[in-house]
């Protein structure tokens, strides 16, 4: 037996390969078009040090300082101010409602008790549900105070500008007063956990009948086509709910989450979570050629739903054309809704907007699924 | 047998992108009939199938199928057709007796646990009942398949190269079984590439190209492609048949055993040449009505392989 290293042979396989690999076009698409889209968009997308989040201002006083204080906030990038709320409990529902991530709250008779030398408190009240959001802003907090200060603090009121800070700056960080990353993870770790399980399994399903050619047999049957989708998918929803059941437990007993919202909220928002993903492995399946090919599509529709939902970055410090993106994957706004629940006690009526989106985007994959699904092997 | 047609269609059509690959196709079974279906790999026999059992749309053409249009009524034929696919098509990873009752489930079979119960005792894999379905040979797959597209009890079964890979005995088995179901009432359309299949069919069509080349009584088949047949006998046949290729009025030499058939449908050309061969005294020359095989065989040399249109 000729057992030498035989460079044509070698060659010939290595030729195959390029051939097989060109002729299977969605995985060579992936292979070649996949990296690029990720880098493109993840590249950019991504921003651990979040700027221009939303602010509301409750001004109860109005002066040069405070003036100087919200144009130096405006200035640092950190804080885009998008308007005033009155009194404390407008700035409660904004928060938990997700409209704004910081309030800061300028107290009556601030200018007064300021050059009087009262030490007057300055509040902002910050979202830290999300803690990474936060904590650049609050910390660029004193070089913008003492911008402030030195601008405005001058000729007889100089004696005022001495240390210690004429006020104190108290930041309040709001729904998770530790800033445990754990307290932010663990709820949104739910959505991914569904988005990779239910994607993945429901493409795979179906891609398994057609690639062993049972798919063929089924249809020949009088079977309907209702009928195949929800036998097939119900299955998986039961999986679904099995998975949240262990992932609540763990993360009251393990992670120490609290459950402050109610339970109604969470399962109108995780049911048409769980549906929309079902859908989208539905919708894979019709794509996909080969379980190979089901896998990689699902693990692609999975990245999006960790890196562009807020999961693991916030969300307001991507710009404005990853936002957008990022509004089109359902783990966005069930994140955004666990979050809310599980954190800020949010009701059904605080997550209206979310329940919204999911119900819109399950819609949208549900008809394209069912558009390019053939009862027929056309 | 009555005149009663089970399909009964027109034009079929089916294009797969700028490819036509069943043209319009035309085809009447009367009802109890084997019909069979032949013609080369690619020639769209799967395709042509497939629509009428409703799998594909028929991109033109029209006609029925059990009394129902075959456009529109594709549920009710689905109902009342027994189809076998290619490939085994029946979960490799449920048992014996799971996937006859899920096929059961899907027709809505009345009784169903008795009905797979038979069809199980008719197997003769009632004690193997629990076994899965893909730890089973190729003959035992065949048979378990077929047993699947029966228990319904359908008036039509379409098979698809339903003994690809089965052996001889298994075959056998399986002609019998059909030819039974055919007596039965039930009436069958089977592709095959077996020549020996295709003389048990009481009607044959052959199909190249997706167009039919020829369709009737199979005893009527080697009349209608009107080959003459000489037989020729001896020692040295291989040479002979070298010698013969090319003659005048030699269209085909094909080996039958010891014997070697020279067909040709010039049969004055033909006579002339085997009388010039005849004057060597080497072999032992008779004339012999034109059989069935013939006459494929010469059909099939007349159409080109059809995947070689694919490499354009």
């Amino acid at each position: 037996m000729n057992l030498r290293f035989s460079l044509s042979r070698f060659v010939a396989v290595l030729w195959k390969e390029f051939i097989q690999m060109r002729r299977d076009r969605v995985t060579f698409g992936m292979m070649i078009g996949l990296p690029i889209i990720q880098l493109m968009l993840f590249g950019f997308a991504i921003n651990a040090d979040p700027r221009h989040l939303p602010t509301l201002v409750e001004v109860n006083d109005d002066g040069p300082l405070t003036r100087a204080l919200l144009a130096g906030m405006d200035t640092s990038g950190y804080f885009d101010f998008i308007g005033q709320v009155r009194g404390p409990d407008a700035g409660e529902e904004a928060l938990r409602r997700g409209e704004a991530n910081f309030i800061v709250v300028i107290p009556a008779d601030f200018e007064r008790d300021v050059v009087r030398g009262l030490r007057p408190n300055l509040l902002i009240a910050a979202d830290a549900s999300d803690p990474s959001a936060v904590s650049g802003a609050a910390a660029a907090m004193s070089g913008i105070v003492n911008g402030a200060i030195a601008q405005t603090l001058t000729g007889p009121l100089s004696p005022a500008a001495g240390a210690p800070l004429p006020f104190e700056v108290i930041v309040h960080r709001q729904y998770n007063p530790e800033g445990k990353t754990s307290t932010n993870i663990v709820p949104g770790l739910l959505a991914i956990i569904l988005s990779m399980t239910m994607v993945m399994i429901t493409a795979v399903a179906i891609v398994k009948e057609r690639e062993r050619g049972t798919m063929e047999m089924l249809i020949s049957t009088p079977v309907t086509p209702l009928e195949v989708m929800l036998g097939k998918i119900l299955p998986y929803v039961f999986v679904g709910y099995v998975q949240t059941a262990v992932f609540l437990v763990a993360a009251f007993a393990v992670f120490q989450v609290p459950f402050t919202g109610t339970f109604t909220a969470f399962f109108f928002g995780f049911n048409l979570f769980v549906l929309g993903n079902l859908a989208l492995g539905f919708l894979i399946s019709t794509v996909a050629k080969n379980q190979m090919q089901a896998m990689q599509l699902s693990f692609f529709t999975i990245l999006p739903s960790i890196l562009l939902s807020g999961f693991m970055f916030p969300f307001a410090g991507m710009p404005g054309w990853a936002q957008t993106i990022g509004t089109g994957v359902p783990a966005t706004h069930f994140i955004r809704l666990i979050r809310k629940v599980m954190l800020k006690g949010a009701g059904t009526f605080d997550v209206t907007a979310e329940l919204t989106a999911l119900g819109v985007i399950v819609l949208v994959i549900t008809v394209v699924a069912m558009l390019r699904y053939r009862q027929t092997l056309d | 047998m009555s005149e009663e047609r089970v399909i009964d269609v027109r034009g079929l059509t089916k294009r797969f992108g700028d490819k036509t690959v069943v043209d319009h196709f035309d085809i009447a079974v009367p009802k109890g009939a084997i019909y069979g279906f032949l013609g080369p790999n690619g020639s769209g026999k799967t395709t042509t199938i497939r629509m009428l059992c409703g799998l594909l749309l028929p991109d033109e053409g029209e006609g029925q199928c059990l009394g129902f249009d075959v456009r529109r009524d594709a549920g009710k034929i689905k109902a009342e057709v027994g189809y076998m696919t290619q490939k085994f098509s029946l979960y490799e990873d449920l048992t014996i007796r799971e996937n006859l009752d899920f096929v059961a489930r899907m027709y809505g079979v009345k009784n169903r646990k008795s009905r797979v119960d038979g069809a199980l005792a008719d197997l003769g894999l009632a004690d193997r009942a629990g076994q899965l379905a893909g730890t089973l040979s190729g003959g035992w797959k065949q048979r378990l398949a077929l047993a699947a597209c029966l228990i319904h009890d359908p008036k039509l079964l379409l098979l698809d190269e339903p003994t690809a890979g089965v052996d001889p005995k298994a075959r056998r088995d399986f002609w019998d079984e059909i030819r039974r179901l055919s007596k039965a009432g039930v009436t069958v359309l089977v592709s095959t590439h077996y020549m020996d299949e295709a003389i048990q069919c009481d009607f044959i069509t052959y199909i190249a190209y997706g167009k039919k080349l020829i369709d009737g009584r199979a005893t009527e088949i080697p009349t209608m492609v009107g080959l003459t047949t000489w037989r020729a006998e001896g020692p040295e046949l291989v040479a002979l048949e070298e010698q013969l290729k090319g003659q005048p009025g030699v269209d085909q030499v094909a080996r039958f055993g010891s014997a070697l058939h020279v067909s040709g449908t010039d049969a004055v050309a033909l006579a002339a040449t085997v009388a010039k061969f005849q004057k060597t005294k080497r072999q032992r020359w008779s004339e012999v009505p034109a059989g069935l095989e013939e006459a494929f065989i010469y059909l099939m040399a007349g159409a080109r392989d059809n995947f070689s249109r694919d490499a354009a």
